[in-house]
Parts: C-alpha cells; structure tokens; sequence
C-alpha cells in the first residue's frame, strides 16, 4: 500500500542552482587544506561510531546462523564506509554514497523483490518450502490412537537436568502403573521405586531425577522432538504434564513423492507446478509450498476475463481520476495562488493559513470524516444542502464525491509550491507586458501561465504518478464502490491498485504472486506516461529558457 | 525480537546494496530462527490489546509457579497476517490468541499445531466452542469465549420483544410516525453490506452459505449463495429494503449503528456484546433477545464466533506452549479475566456459570446464540465476505435479487481454489 503522506511529493527546490563559481581545481586544494573543526569531527566520529555499532549488532545474528556470505558483505561494506570518510579523498563519493545506499536499499531492491515474486505462487497456503509444508501435513494429522490411554507425564534424565538423556516417567491412570519411556520403547518400573503425587505424575523415582517445569522448559525443543514408540503408535508429550497415544495419519513417501492416508488410503501425489499436492480426482491438500510458475501471474492478468475484462473501464476512470485530480486542485490552488499574489491583496497571511490548514491535518482520518459526511441519510453534505443524494451509491455521484474529497485534499498543497513559483517569475516581465497593452489574462497566457508550467511541471508529473496509485483515497471513502449488482469485483470508482488489491486478497487468501504481478504492470504505465511527459516538459524548458 | 529482525533484515539489505550484491535474499530468514534458539524457558504469547492486557497478571503468575518467563506481546493490528508471516521467518510466538474463523488459514500456511485435549477436559466447554476449534476432524485451539450477535432494543420505545421481524418492521413503522425514532431498525450494512450482520435475516429466509460434509465440517464444493434458497431469502430481504419497508439502509454503517441506537433513534439494534458498553454510557434502558426471524421462516441463525488460543507450529518452546494451552486456559480463573477484560460469554461452562448471575446480559447473549451457526473456517470463506456483502447492498439499494445473487454466486466459486 502507498504511504500515507499528503496528496503530493515535499516541494522541489525550484530554478536551477547558482553557476558553479571558480575553477575545481582552486576548491579542491582548498578543502584538502581545510581546517578539522571540532564540530565537524565530532559529527563524524558519532555518524561512523553508529555505523560501526549497527554493524556489529548485525553481525551476531549472521554469526550465529553461519551466514558468511551475507557477514563479509557487511564487513566489506563498513570498511568501504569507513575508509571513505576517514580519508581525504574520492571528495564526490562521500556525497554520493549515502544517497545511493539508500536508494538500493529501499527503492531498487524492493523493485528487485517485487519483480522476483511475480514469478512465484508465494501467498496464502504457498508459503514456505516444501519441507515445510510435508512436516505441516504430518503434524496435522496426528491422531489420539482410538482407546488409547492418556498418561500422566514427568520429565526426567537418568544425568544431569540441563543435559542429560531425556526419559518420560509416564503413569496410567487406569492402573497406576509407573512405565520409563525414551526412544527405544517403553520400559514398566517398579512401583516401590517411584514416588507418585496425587495428580498421578510422578515426583521421584529411583535412578532418575524428574525435571521441574523451568528446567523441562529450556529442553522444550527436545521433548517435542521425542516420541516413545508403541504398537499402535507413539507416546508423545502434550504439554509438560501430560502424554498421549498418538499416530500421524498421513506419512510422506519419498519414492512415489506423495503423501498417503494411513485410514483412508487416499494418495495425493506432489505437483511441482502448483506446489501442492493433489490426489487422482484433483483435490488438493490445504498446505502447499512456494514454487517458481513463471509467466503465469502475468498470462492471467492478460487472459483472465474476470481480470482483464474491466481492465481498460477502470483504467480509462483511472487516468480521469488521477489528471482530474491533478488538474482541478493545480487550479484551484493556482488561481487561489494568484489571487493572494496580487499587491491590492490585504491579510495574506490570514487567508495563507486557513487555506493550509487542510494540508496539516493527517489525510487517513480526513478521508473517513469525508465518507461519513457524504452518508445519504447521515452525513452533512445533504443535511446541509437538504439533499437526498445517495452520493456513494450512484456511478458518477460517485466519481464526483472522490474526487471532491481529493480537491479538498490537494488544493493547498499546489497552493503553497505555485505560490513559490510566482514570487521567482520577475515583476518586470508582466510589467513589460502591460507596458506592451496586453489584458491581464494575455500576460497570465503568455507570460506567468508557461513560466509556472516550466517550473511546477515536473512537480504535477509526481502529482499525477502519485494519484494514479492513491489507494487510499478510494480504499477509505467509496471501497471501489459503487458496484453494479451483477458484478461485484469491480466498482464504479476502481482504481487499478484498489481493484487488484481486492483481485489479490480478497479471494481464498492473499497471492503475493498475482499483486505483484499487476504491480509490474501498473508500474509500466506510470513510467511511460511519466517519462513521455518528462521529455514534453524538456523540450518546453529549451523553448522558455 | 521483531524489531530486531526487520534491523537486521534492513542493515543486510542495505549491507548487500551497498557492496553491489542485490541477490539471495533468503538468507536472512534462518539468520533470526538461530539467534533465537538461545532463549530458554521462555514463553511467548501474542494477543491483540485487550486481551493483552487481561492476560499479563495471569502469564506471569504462570511464570512465577513454574520458573519461566512468559511475555505476552500485544499486537494491535493484523494480528492474524503479522502472525503468520512471522511464523514463516521463524520469529513468531510460541502462543497466539484469535478468532477461531483463522483456523483454516492457519492450517493452510502450517502456522499452528493440533492441540489434544483430554475428553474430560473437553466436556467442560460449550459444545458449540469445541465444534467451531475442530477443523477437519483435528481440535486445533482451546477456546475461551463465545461471540454472536442479538437483537438490543430500547425498552423504552419498545417494551415488547418482536416475534418475527414483520413484528419489528410494524413497531419501528409506528415509532417513526410517531416521531419517537427516525430509523426502523439499525443493521448496520454500508455501501458494501454486513455479511456478519446480515446473516440471521438470510438464514431465516432459508438461505445458507455452505453444506456440510460427511464429517461435519463445511464442504466449500457445496456452495449456497447463487442456488435458488438464496435469490428468495435475498427476496425476502430486498422487500426490508430502502425500495419497501426501509427497515434495511446502506446509510447504516457500521461506525454510526451503535450511535443511532444509544442516540435514541432508531429502537433495536442488531449488534453483539460489544455494544452494550456503549448503551450502558448513553443511559438506555434496554434489553437483548434473539434475532427475530421472518413470520413462517426458519429460526433466524446468528454466526457463532469463538475466541481461542493457538499453539504455534514454529514456536520455540511447543512443549511450554502446549502445557500453558492445555493445562492453564483450560482453567475457569482466566476464562472470568478475560471475560472481566471483554464481557464476551466464557466458552468454558464453569467460568460461565460463575460469572453470569452478576451479568444477566450474558445469558441473553448466549441464549440468543443457542442454534446458531459456526462461523465458517475454511479458507474458503474469506472469499464470502465481500461479494456476499456487496449483493446485500445492491440488493438492499433495490436491485434484482435473482440477478445479483447468481452473479455474487459465480464470483464466490471463481475465487475457491
């Protein structure tokens, strides 16, 4: 999901920086002469220190589970930082490498990862790997042997507590009778040798010593792991007071690579392509794992008619939305921008604040206000204009609300940076027009209009690619709705991310694969229309300048 | 230990980036699994917030008598997907708290394992709690507390407990032409639709969402919605809708129900225990009977959900977790802290019994939840939800229901695997 700042990206600096001033090579011997303040030094020593601490917790987890691939790039990398910054020299990478670091980390490798689970089935029941999924199948299987005993359980080592060979003191109930079991079998003790409490369990016995529940505790990873076989079955451990008679029902079988119902005889045999398994007539067992599926995410998007069949209705609606979004708050904003630019203009800073005042507050809980004020029978927008408009549950009434709520939203944001960019345009230029007998709308035209387009172009760009992706713009007031009653998956107001978010995880759980497959594609889109309009804003800025 | 890990998830990513080497992700997975195997005798349980809190004095009690050391970690949002992602990556809990509706994802992922209980200990729970934990033959959590919802009215708007819901659709009707009361009668639904709090209504009309299978669970092959039950029960509930009676409106969501009700306008209420603290506030005399359901239709059905604890399948300490489950929530003295936590009926008879002559509510509650049905576990089921809500909207709002229901039918069966 997007984040959940404002409705657009921190204002750019605007212009061009000032002309580089005097040769490099006069700037570079100076700052290699540069004196070491104490400040500086003490920045740097606390910036490095921190790096090297985060290294080092870093480092115990991969220690520990032998990652030395992953512990020599770490090692490599806190080197390289701190020999970059300790030296005098490679002057440009010490500015560069930080930002770069962090793109990698948070832009370029999540792209990475994205676009690696595209070509998986990773989601709900397709998780881990297979292993996982054989050891999930014969665990959940397991059975109380039917008739079986329930045994009172006391752990204990015929050596020392905290290493010692692990026995179960196991009592039955029924007879009272005291057996020993391990991994070998189950072993009856003498009755004169143990010690058994009212509860049954047994306190002590003769050459053992019974574990209480904070030594057993730390050996929890053993006593799971240990079962006493019987005929039937196996004596497992419930808990540390407690043993049962249990089978798992269902047994893997490397040489047909199925998995077999001991009751049933029913077989489900391993698919590789779906990474589950899946008996004769096609029914498959709950737990799968992850396996690559190639182009599959991608040839459902395309073939799928659930999916591709709204595809270009909601992706037409999904350009109005985010250029209506764009477009109306860039005018609102810039005509409120060039209202308060005008020198007659009394108590600016007055007006400035209220109209940021939307701006401040934390879009999430704006959004869900805005839905319950556009409630037919409750909310304020018809309470206050004696209206009966069902706003949510008409197609273009709809259409309309979100995209009032996004004007609301948007409106001081391109107030703010086209206020900035009308103090940068010089007086003397509309003046030189006025001087020249044009209107004030033919200098706004000809003269502020493109010069504020040159500037805040590349700001309405960002705009326009954020809006494109606003889930939560629609996910918080109208859900995609209103939906046509013979089609519930998609809504009048669907956005391409809102409608593959229910695609992806509204179904029999979530399909990382599948969202992350429509992400590539949705990603495609906003980079071309970006790029194309990039290269139009270029060519503009060579006519303006 | 979470933070921890997405730390070093992130210095590793950042590590690898640095050096130009993007690939091989996955080996930062088991790196966490080993840090943590050093912990010992140590327990660890996750709980949303409420619970967390009900269940710290009782956890360390069960620290303190048995020498280990339990933490109990609140985590309030997404527990479920929190819980089983972690699990994945090997740092999840040893115990977890939830919804018995999660069983089926649970199960599907590998995250939680059966849980064996002795038959005597099984007897001493509600058996609707026991049916709603057993999932394909396999008990798979101890259940504590049982939910489901029930009609609240005012008292004193209407004295009388309506039999059928044409009897409450004529009481609103004289209410609001009274001017005592603006709404019917407050279901919420939304633009979207309430499944959950549609149900009784769309069981009473005759529909159903699965069939059973020979052992009892839901058969997600054998699906209700679409078949020809379901277009007239969504018949019967069109005829409540803004195009009829209007006693079934969109505009009544689930954030302002609760609020028109204790507001006095609307007199009944379609809502579960969690509302009455909100009525107790606002002063309202009120009292809580069954759903009603349609004159000459089946008994009106609530889901019946079932809060329980899990024990985790990758958990550290299993054998720990499997004594805390089986052996201490067993125990009636958590089921009364978490009930004094969250007044939700204990699922434990004992604790039941103990808690309801303070709290008559409860006993309504529970009354009112007596034949209803589990709410289904299945994965399926999660591809209910939304087009079954959203039939209900549509079809509230005054569209056809043999259109809307067939079309909410087919997409259901599109979505189960």
């Amino acid at each position: 999901m997007s984040t959940l700042s404002g409705p657009g990206p921190a204002p750019q600096a605007l212009g061009r920086g000032p002309a580089r001033s005097g040769p490099p090579e006069t700037s570079r011997t100076a700052r290699q002469h540069a004196p070491i303040t104490a400040t500086g030094l003490a920045v740097k020593v606390v910036l490095l220190g921190l790096v090297a601490g985060i290294a080092i917790w870093a480092a115990f987890p991969l220690v520990a589970a032998r990652l030395w691939v992953g512990l020599a790039i770490l090692v490599a990398t806190t080197a390289g930082l701190g020999y970059l910054y300790l030296t005098r020299r490679h002057i440009p990478a010490k500015y560069l490498v930080p930002g770069t670091i962090f793109l990698i980390a948070f832009q370029v490798f999540p792209v990475l990862y994205t676009a690696s689970t595209a070509f998986t089935n990773f989601g709900d029941g397709h998780r881990g790997s297979k292993d996982d999924a054989i050891v999930a199948i014969e665990t959940s299987s397991v059975k109380q042997v039917p008739g079986s005993a329930e045994y009172a359980l006391a752990i204990a080592t015929t050596g020392d507590p905290a290493t010692g060979p692990l026995v179960f003191l196991l009592t039955d109930p029924a007879t009272g009778r005291v057996s020993a079991g391990n991994a070998d079998g189950l072993r009856p003790l003498d009755a004169a040798d143990v010690t058994v409490a009212g509860s049954g369990r047994v306190t002590a016995a003769k050459g053992y010593t019974v574990l209480n529940v904070g030594q057993a505790s730390v050996r929890s990873e053993e006593i799971t792991a240990l079962v006493v076989p019987t005929s039937g079955g196996a004596v497992r451990s419930n808990g540390l007071s407690r043993a049962y008679e249990g089978r798992a029902v269902r047994a893997y079988d490397r040489g047909c690579d199925c998995v077999t119902d001991g009751e049933t005889g029913r077989t489900w045999t391993a698919d590789a392509e779906t990474g589950a398994f899946v008996a004769a007539d096609g029914e498959r067992l709950a737990q799968g794992w992850q396996v690559g599926v190639g182009f599959k995410n991608f040839a459902r998007v395309l073939t799928d008619p659930d999916i591709s069949g709204p595809f270009f209705g909601t992706l037409l609606w999904n350009f109005a939305f985010a250029v209506g979004s764009t477009g109306f708050t860039f005018g609102l904003g810039m005509a409120i921008a060039l209202a308060l630019h005008s020198p007659r203009m009394r108590g600016t800073n007055l007006y400035r604040v209220f109209l940021i005042l939307p701006y401040a507050m934390p879009s999430f809980a704006m959004l869900l206000v805005w839905r319950d004020m556009f409630n037919t029978d409750f909310g304020l927008v018809n309470n206050l204009f004696g209206l009966g408009v069902d706003w949510f549950g008409e197609a273009w009434s709809a259409r309309l609300a979100v995209l009032l709520v996004q004007l609301w939203l948007g409106y001081p944001y391109m107030f703010l940076v086209t206020t900035g960019a009308l103090q940068a345009i010089p007086k003397e230029l509309t003046e030189a027009t006025s001087v020249d007998g044009a209107s004030p709308w033919q200098s706004f035209r000809a003269v502020t209009l493109p010069l504020l387009l040159v500037a805040l172009s590349p700001l309405l760009i960002a705009s326009f690619a954020y809006n494109f992706n606003n889930i939560n713009a629609i996910w918080l007031t109208t859900e995609g709705g209103p939906f046509a009653p013979d089609n519930p998956t998609n809504g009048a107001t669907d956005l391409l991310i809102t409608y593959t978010y229910r695609l992806a995880f509204g179904a029999q759980g979530a399909e990382f694969g599948l969202a992350a497959a429509v992400s590539i594609f949705i990603f495609a889109i906003v980079a071309t229309v970006s790029a194309v309009s990039f290269r139009r804003t270029r060519q503009q800025e060579e006519v303006y300048s | 230990m979470r933070i921890r890990t997405a730390g070093v998830v992130t210095v590793l990513g950042l590590a690898l980036a640095a050096s130009g080497c993007g690939g091989d992700n996955s080996n930062d997975e088991p790196a966490t699994k080993a840090t943590s195997q050093a912990a010992g005798g140590k327990l660890v349980i996750w709980a949303d917030d409420k619970r967390t809190a009900a269940l710290k004095p009782f956890a360390e009690k069960f620290g303190q008598d048995n020498g280990v050391t339990v933490e109990v970690q609140a985590v309030s949002k997404d527990l479920q997907t929190n819980f089983v992602t972690a699990s994945q990556q090997g740092s999840g809990p040893d115990v977890v708290v939830g919804a018995h509706d999660w069983i089926g994802n649970l199960v599907q992922n590998g995250a939680i394992d059966p849980v064996q209980l002795a038959a005597e200990q099984k007897s001493g729970f509600n058996e609707t709690a026991i049916k709603a934990v057993t999932f394909n033959g396999q008990l798979y959590g101890v259940p504590y507390a049982t939910e489901n919802v029930a009609l609240i009215r005012n008292t004193a708007l209407a004295p009388e407990a309506p039999k059928t819901i044409e009897d409450l659709v004529a009481t609103g009707k004289k209410l609001k032409a009274d001017k005592k009361a603006s709404e019917i009668l407050c279901l919420q639904s939304g633009q979207n639709g309430d499944a959950y709090h549609i149900y009784p209504l769309y069981t009473s009309a005759g529909g159903y969402l699965f069939g059973t299978a020979a052992n009892g669970d839901y058969d997600p092959k054998d699906l209700g919605v679409g078949k020809p039950e379901s277009i007239e029960a969504f018949k019967k509930i069109g005829k409540l809708g803004e195009k009829g009676d209007g006693a079934l409106k969109r505009s009544i969501t689930g954030e302002n129900s609760i609020a028109t009700f204790t507001g006095k306008k609307c007199a009944f209420l379609v809502s579960g225990p969690w509302a009455i603290a909100d009525a107790k506030k606002a002063g309202i005399s009120y009292d809580i009977s069954p759903v009603p359901g349609f004159a000459g239709g089946k008994q009106a059905q609530p889901f019946v959900g079932v809060q329980a604890f899990y024990v985790a399948a990758k958990g550290k300490n299993k054998a720990l977790a499997q004594e805390f489950v089986t052996n201490y929530v067993t125990t009636p003295e958590l089921a009364v802290a978490l009930y004094q936590a969250e007044p939700r009926p204990p699922a434990l008879t004992a604790a039941f019994d103990q808690v309801k002559g303070a709290d008559p509510d409860l006993a309504k509650f529970s009354e009112a939840g007596k034949g209803g049905q589990v709410l289904p576990a299945i994965p399926a089921m999660a591809a209910i939800w939304d087009p079954f809500g959203k039939a209900e909207a549509a079809v509230i709002g005054g569209a056809d229901p043999a259109k809307t229901v067939t079309a909410a039918g087919k997409t259901i069966s599109g979505q189960i695997k």
